[in-house]
């Protein structure tokens, strides 16, 4: 019985020792962590561990975290991808290729559920935690505490998806883990379990981190900076806010249902006993359509950010931007049942979504005219960021060309659940979202880091994804037309998809280099850090506040509340800098208020982790404990009085003195 | 006026405000937020009461689940719960911490006496053989039931904790903002409450 509470219906039977592909992957892992543990110990880094990074509430370091996570998460997602098209690649008939079914299909729900959820969304919010409060002159966001927690909690989930690697197994139902097929009938192992533990920890996470970011937009504004002045990157970034703090709760409540089908035999989603399993497509994708916008709202800010700086001009048509982006965000919510007109609800309803849905494209052509408008008769400076956001342009275009073609639901009827939707969707994404975190990436990182990435190895790197994402996608636009539909696992060779499929196994690998690269190109700026050292803080010349302060910036950002009054408050400042040099004041600095460290977010992180794991397993005895242990310890925070301190303004001016004498040398070092 | 003195003028607005004390608006405003969020966890939950209201399958529907009566006496409950936490939050206002405590505990045994009316009915039902397991009917109502109920239990922990901090902390800003937000919270469960009496019980008894 004890052993029961304990253990539940964990054994050791569910380690699947027997399968090469699983225990090589499981030790490689183990290898990594073993080495980064090792190496803790050997630096005796442990202190700095906790004390720097494990406990910080800085939202700079919290963004790094994100990002480390992303990448982490990129190449665990990109080899799933990997093995699919080199199964797809040889499984013609009569050979079967070297994935049983039951593998395959966990693979591509790892797949799907890693890069959106662990990779783009934690690259999102990794970017989104560094860049908004520098761009809107804050010290912080609004809750640092729940900052951390939302980063841990993330964590947690993308850590219990991994551990699915190794003990029993994850989800074959698709990323999407719609019913019936996912209900305890079809899908009786706990691949399922985990699916929704590890996104339902990540939902809360984000959930928490959405309405931080959004009270951080809305409240905590420099002076000055009215919503109609602040940069492009966030008004994106509100917009994707608005839509988490409204979408996810519908994601986290789906999941709960599901949930409470599997766990204690309910009927919301059964086919039997009344339950009703569109009512969970209907619902996962009133989440899940405003999900896309969630992640290509802040990459459209980037690129807002990029063209701007790299092409010396002002945007192009600020306030119909900031109308497209707030129009993408309302109808989000108006095109769910595009994902699925073949539900059969009728020609007038059908209608209504394919309308909806073709009028997205106004808003987003808008932004396209807007930026190729700031690109016309500008200076263009043609960098790595410039580069991925030239390559998103006709990327985004293809794939929104395709989009406008699905949404027309006779169309549909035609492409849905082909690979030409896979084709779309990738085409999107990865030409969106992608492109646009990595244009970030390059382009943020001096502000990030204090250096700057290495040049080359960047544009290496975007040509690699640019050819290999056009080989590896094109080939699957054909092969919808062709009648292949999603998620085979192997096909006839009379089928005629052989050739295609063996083009895109290519496409795959010619991306797997531009991410060996993109390893390259930050293992080798790490090396030559002096000789690409950002010295003035501004290395692209840039327009906004982030650019107005050192590289990497001090831990209170601003050493003195900056006052805007235009749309490029910095651009407008070093213009007039350079026309009345004798204008410039002295500085005048203050206490700056700012929040202690805290070891809340981890705990809980770790915490509400091992409680996923044990409601995974039936591990009641212990997911109590854990459970209860996450209330106890939110308690315990709320008697904690003193979770913040003044740094004063001596130490203020003795930081930006050094920063500055430090400059001085290197800048004679250069 | 230059551009320089609208500046300053600025500036020392920003410094004001920093220095001006009282309840914590950042927080009272992502409080709000989050019962946004939380509210359209309910909507969702709604709409899927709604779709499978009917999907009985041969088990009892809504109308033989509570008597309107016993919901009505439920209902009362809450709104006079409401009501009393208003006057902690009078009391609040007066500084006077111990009218303060007084409501919170009235607020607080009223929202426990919800619970174990809640209680009573649910496992009746539960004993009668009328299982969440037996209909989508079944399963809506109890989720739906349960999970505002939950929410009953978390505030009436909530309650618990700043009735401990009161007395020694007394009002201070930071208190009064707990107690704005748990304001917040406790009325949100109220509406939630509302929501089900009329979505679930008065339209059903139709």
């Amino acid at each position: 019985m004890l052993e029961h509470l304990i253990f539940g219906k964990l054994t050791l039977g569910d380690i699947p020792f027997d399968n090469p592909i699983i225990m090589g992957a499981g030790a490689f892992m183990g290898l990594v962590v073993l080495a980064v543990l090792g190496s803790l110990f050997y630096f005796k880094k442990w202190k700095w561990l906790w004390s720097e990074w494990l406990t910080s509430v800085d939202h700079k370091k919290i963004g790094i975290m994100y990002i480390i996570l992303a990448f982490v998460m990129l190449l665990r997602g990109f080899t799933d991808a990997i093995m699919m098209r080199l199964q797809q690649a040889m499984a013609y008939s009569p050979h079967m290729g070297y994935l049983p079914p039951e593998h395959f299909d966990q693979i591509f729900t790892a797949h799907g559920v890693i890069m959106i959820f662990f990779m783009a969304m934690a690259f999102v919010f990794g970017l989104v935690n560094i860049i908004v409060p520098l761009q809107i002159g804050a010290r912080d966001v609004a809750y640092p505490m729940l900052n951390a927690l939302s980063f841990w909690m993330t964590a947690a989930g993308a850590i219990l998806i991994n551990v699915s690697l190794v003990i029993g197994d994850f989800a074959g139902t698709g990323w999407l883990a719609y019913p019936p097929l996912s209900e305890l009938a079809y899908s009786p192992t706990v691949g399922v379990d985990y699916y929704l533990w590890s996104l339902t920890l990540s939902g809360i996470g984000t959930l928490i981190g959405g309405i931080n970011i959004l009270v951080t937009i809305i409240k905590m504004r420099c002076p000055g900076m009215t919503l109609m002045k602040m940069p492009l990157f966030t008004w994106s970034v509100l917009c994707a806010m608005i839509l988490i703090v409204v979408s996810f709760p519908l994601l986290n409540i789906t999941l709960f249902m599901l949930f409470l089908d599997r766990f204690f035999g309910m009927h919301f989603f059964t086919n039997t006993m009344g339950g009703n399993p569109m009512m969970y497509i209907n619902l996962i994708w009133t989440w899940g359509h405003p999900e896309v916008y969630i992640l290509v709202l802040p990459a459209f800010g980037i690129y807002s950010e990029v063209v701007s700086t790299f092409c010396k001009k002002t945007l192009f048509g600020y306030k119909a931007m900031v109308y497209a982006t707030m129009g993408i965000a309302v109808l989000a919510f108006s095109v769910w049942l595009h994902h699925f007109f073949t539900m059969g609800s009728g020609a007038d309803v059908n209608s209504f979504f394919g309308i909806a849905t073709m009028i997205i494209s106004i808003p987003t052509g808008v932004k396209l005219f807007n930026w190729l408008a700031t690109m016309y008769r500008g200076r263009i400076t043609f960098s790595v960021p410039m580069l991925w956001t030239i390559g998103f342009m006709i990327t985004f275009t293809i794939g929104g060309m395709t989009g406008v073609l699905m949404s027309v639901p006779g169309v549909d009827f035609q492409m849905h659940n082909s690979v030409f939707l896979v084709a779309h969707f990738h085409n999107t994404i990865i030409g969106g979202v992608a492109f646009g975190l990595f244009a970030g990436l390059n382009y943020w990182f001096p502000k990030i880091f204090g250096f700057r990435l290495h040049e080359k190895l960047g544009k290496c790197a975007f040509w690699c994804w640019f050819v290999g994402f056009y080989l590896a996608f094109m080939p699957l636009y054909i092969l919808g037309f062709m009648g292949m539909t999603r998620r085979l696992d192997h096909y006839s060779a009379a089928s005629g998809f052989h050739p295609f499929l063996v083009v895109a196994a290519i496409g795959a690998f010619v991306i797997l280099c531009g991410i060996i690269f993109q390893l390259v190109q930050i293992a080798v700026s790490i090396k030559n850090r002096e000789s690409l050292r950002d010295v003035t803080g501004d290395p692209w010349d840039g327009r906004t506040l982030e650019w107005s302060i050192p590289s990497p910036a001090p831990f209170y950002n601003f050493a003195e509340t900056p006052v805007v009054d235009s749309i490029d408050p910095y651009w407008k400042e070093k213009q007039e800098k350079l026309s009345h040099p004798e204008a410039v004041k002295k500085p005048v600095y203050k206490d700056i208020h700012m929040p202690k460290n805290t070891a809340v977010g981890f705990l809980i992180g770790v915490t509400t982790g091992i409680f996923g794991f044990a409601m995974v397993w039936d591990m009641f005895l212990i997911a109590a404990i854990f459970g209860i242990a996450s209330i106890a310890i939110i308690i315990a925070r709320s008697f904690n009085w003193h979770i913040d301190y003044y740094v004063k303004a001596a130490e203020v001016e003795k930081t930006e003195a050094q920063i500055r004498t430090s400059v001085e040398t290197q800048t004679q070092v250069v | 006026m230059s551009t320089h003195a609208i500046k300053n003028d600025l500036h020392h607005a920003a410094v004001e405000e920093h220095a001006h004390h009282g309840l914590d608006n950042k927080a009272i405003f992502g409080f709000w937020c989050y019962i946004l969020t939380d509210l359209i966890m309910f909507a969702a939950l709604f709409a899927t009461y709604a779709v499978l209201e009917h999907n009985t399958f041969g088990n009892i529907g809504i109308r033989q689940t509570a008597s309107l009566h016993f919901v009505l006496v439920q209902t009362l409950i809450l709104l006079t719960s409401a009501f009393t936490y208003g006057l902690a939050i009078v009391a609040s206002k007066k500084n006077a911490v111990n009218k303060v405590m007084l409501w919170m505990g009235v607020t607080a045994l009223l929202g426990l006496s919800f619970l174990g009316l809640e209680y009573h009915q649910l496992s009746q039902l539960a004993q009668a053989g009328h299982s969440w397991r037996n209909s989508a009917f079944l399963s809506v109502y109890f989720s739906l039931i349960v999970i505002h109920a939950v929410h009953i239990f978390i505030a009436l922990l909530w309650a618990v904790v700043l009735m401990i901090q009161l007395p020694k902390q007394k009002l201070t800003d930071t208190m009064r903002t707990r107690l704005a937000c748990f304001g917040l919270f406790w009325d949100y469960t109220v509406l939630v409450w509302m929501l089900i009496f009329f979505i679930v019980y008065l339209m059903g008894a139709i």
